[in-house]
């Protein structure tokens, strides 16, 4: 293992002191228990949206604490979720007496923890509503499994709901809004190299120099397979098609498309990958309204990326395009 | 002889002891059909558990058992904190106020403890999880009940059907967290939850007996 760390069982904490120091105009940090929160929560009469889960995605979800998008994050440690007492901590601190919205990825760890919190904070007269998120399409069977995993359209509906949340929208609102990304959305990511958690000291799996792991997970989940590596316009075709296919996207649709680098890919490989979906998605007659390119939600520093197309209407649209003012995302 | 607040404390200490020990295997487990953290969160949850219990002062098993289920609510993470956290909770709350728990306590208090576990996870035998442990320790306490078996009796037949049922975990095909997603390359494989639940239930066996 070979990281820029002082002591594995201290990254967590002393990643969220950097934050802390670099920050402090968009957030404040809790240490004990771990919650990162906009600066001037609770706002009075807005809905609070938390989300949170492992670390090791960043900028995914304490960089997207600000105004317009994520009112609080919980960071757990690295690949674990975080824990109902950071959650309920988080709540609390944004509740500004409309309601609060717990956006959720769908592993067993965060849904198991972010209902414990729920139930804590209603005991405590917070009105709680929880989304789960369940976009990536790899996960093929979910009858026997424990559903879709929850992947990059994580980010988009953190942006979109913390816009109808700022102009006013209502919990009732803003939760239906998110289960309308969610069911809009879809993903599918791919790895190159797999990615080290400092605890376990080596990787979670091993991937060959020659090969990729199609359908990849954030934390290093198997994929739906493995093969020789090809050139990125046929990794973009192979992603796009189970993307596509899986809502399905078709011809008119008008979409955001979000290429989402794993950690360990440089952006201009991923504006090859943009290209090639630009290219692919025209192609159907599908029209990339807006994009998002860059890594957002990602796996240390595996090399891959994400596709996650969502489809727009004219609400979704001006949503995302609000101002939005966050240490990791920042527009308007 | 019954199980008294400070059985339950020394079993305590005894399971963050062999969860120490088996942290390694643990992660190895997990990291084969996992994600390879159980080891890692298992031990420090229990070491947080040593240090809440370290001052003392609980007036019986149930509110020891509560401070326990708290703890590794709050420090574990994970899929392993809210459940061995509703086990240790359930567990409490059916041994409230009790200072000494004989044979009908104690089988009463592990069922409402897995019952929680089961109802939190949502898991069925034959998923590969914990509850494929859990269970048939339960059972095994319940059919050395009315075999009017002793306590220790008891306690050592429960320890061996977690173990059957650990075992039994290898050729399952995961349905319930991380390991779903592989699907049929999940066969061939111990739980690390059933792994991490037989250790309790023999280091009970060892300890409470």
């Amino acid at each position: 293992m070979k990281k820029l760390i002082n002591d594995p069982e201290a990254v967590v904490r002393e990643a969220l002191e950097g934050v802390e120091a670099a920050h402090g105009d968009h957030v404040r940090v809790i240490h004990e228990p771990a919650v990162i929160v906009r600066a001037d929560a609770p706002v009075q009469g807005k809905v609070g949206i938390i989300s949170g889960g492992g670390s090791g995605h960043e900028p995914m979800h304490g960089g997207f604490v600000g105004v317009g998008m994520l009112d609080a994050a919980c960071p757990g440690e690295v690949f674990t979720s975080p824990t109902p007492d950071q959650m309920l901590e988080a709540t609390k601190a944004v509740n500004g007496g409309a309601g609060v919205l717990h956006i959720v990825k769908n592993y067993t760890g965060d849904v198991l923890n972010f209902e414990m919190a729920a139930d804590l904070a209603q005991g405590e007269g917070i009105e709680v509503q929880s989304v789960v998120i369940n976009d990536d399409v790899a996960v093929q069977d979910s009858l026997y499994t424990a559903g879709r995993r929850g992947v990059g359209v994580t980010v988009l509906a953190e942006k979109i709901c913390g816009a109808a949340a700022e102009e006013g929208q209502s919990l009732a609102q803003v939760a239906d809004l998110c289960r309308k990304v969610n069911a809009q959305g879809r993903s599918m990511g791919m790895a190159l190299t797999p990615c080290t958690t400092p605890a376990a000291g080596k990787p979670s799996f091993e991937l060959a120099e020659d090969e990729m792991e199609i359908g990849i997970g954030i934390h290093g989940e198997p994929g739906r397979y493995r093969e020789k590596l090809v050139p990125a316009d046929q990794v973009v075709d192979r992603l796009a098609t189970a993307v596509v296919e899986d809502l399905p996207f078709s011809s008119g649709d008008r979409v955001l498309a979000f290429v989402n680098g794993m950690g360990g890919t440089p952006l201009i490989e991923l504006y090859i990958v943009y290209r090639a979906l630009n290219r692919f998605l025209s192609e159907r007659g599908i029209t990339i309204e807006r994009n998002l390119i860059g890594n957002y939600i990602t796996s240390l520093e595996m090399a891959g990326c994400s596709i996650s197309l969502v489809k727009l209407d004219d609400e979704l649209t001006r949503l995302w395009d609000a101002p939005v003012n966050t240490p990791g995302l920042r527009w308007g | 002889m019954g199980i008294s607040t400070a059985d339950v404390q020394a079993w305590m200490s005894d399971y963050a002891d062999v969860i120490a020990e088996h942290r390694e295997e643990l992660v190895a487990l997990d990291t084969a059909i996992g994600d390879g953290d159980h080891g890692t969160n298992m031990n420090r949850g229990m070491q947080a558990v040593v240090e809440r219990l370290g001052g003392g002062g609980f007036d019986d098993i149930g509110a020891l058992l509560k401070a326990v289920g708290m703890t590794l609510v709050s420090k574990v993470g994970g899929a392993a904190g809210p459940l061995y956290g509703t086990l240790f909770l359930q567990m409490g709350t059916a041994l409230n106020g009790k200072a000494e728990a004989g044979l009908d306590e104690w089988a009463d208090a592990l069922e409402a403890g897995v019952a929680g576990v089961q109802k939190r996870g949502r898991a069925e035998p034959g998923d590969k999880t914990m509850v494929d442990a859990l269970l048939p320790a339960v059972q095994a306490l319940r059919d050395a009940q009315s075999d009017g078996a002793s306590l220790a009796d008891a306690l050592a037949r429960s320890e061996e059907a977690a173990r059957e049922g650990m075992l039994a975990t290898t050729p399952m095909e995961a349905r319930k967290g991380r390991a779903s997603y592989l699907g049929p390359r999940s066969v061939g494989h111990q739980d690390p939850g059933a792994t991490s639940s037989h250790l309790l239930l023999q280091t009970a066996r060892a300890r409470l007996s």
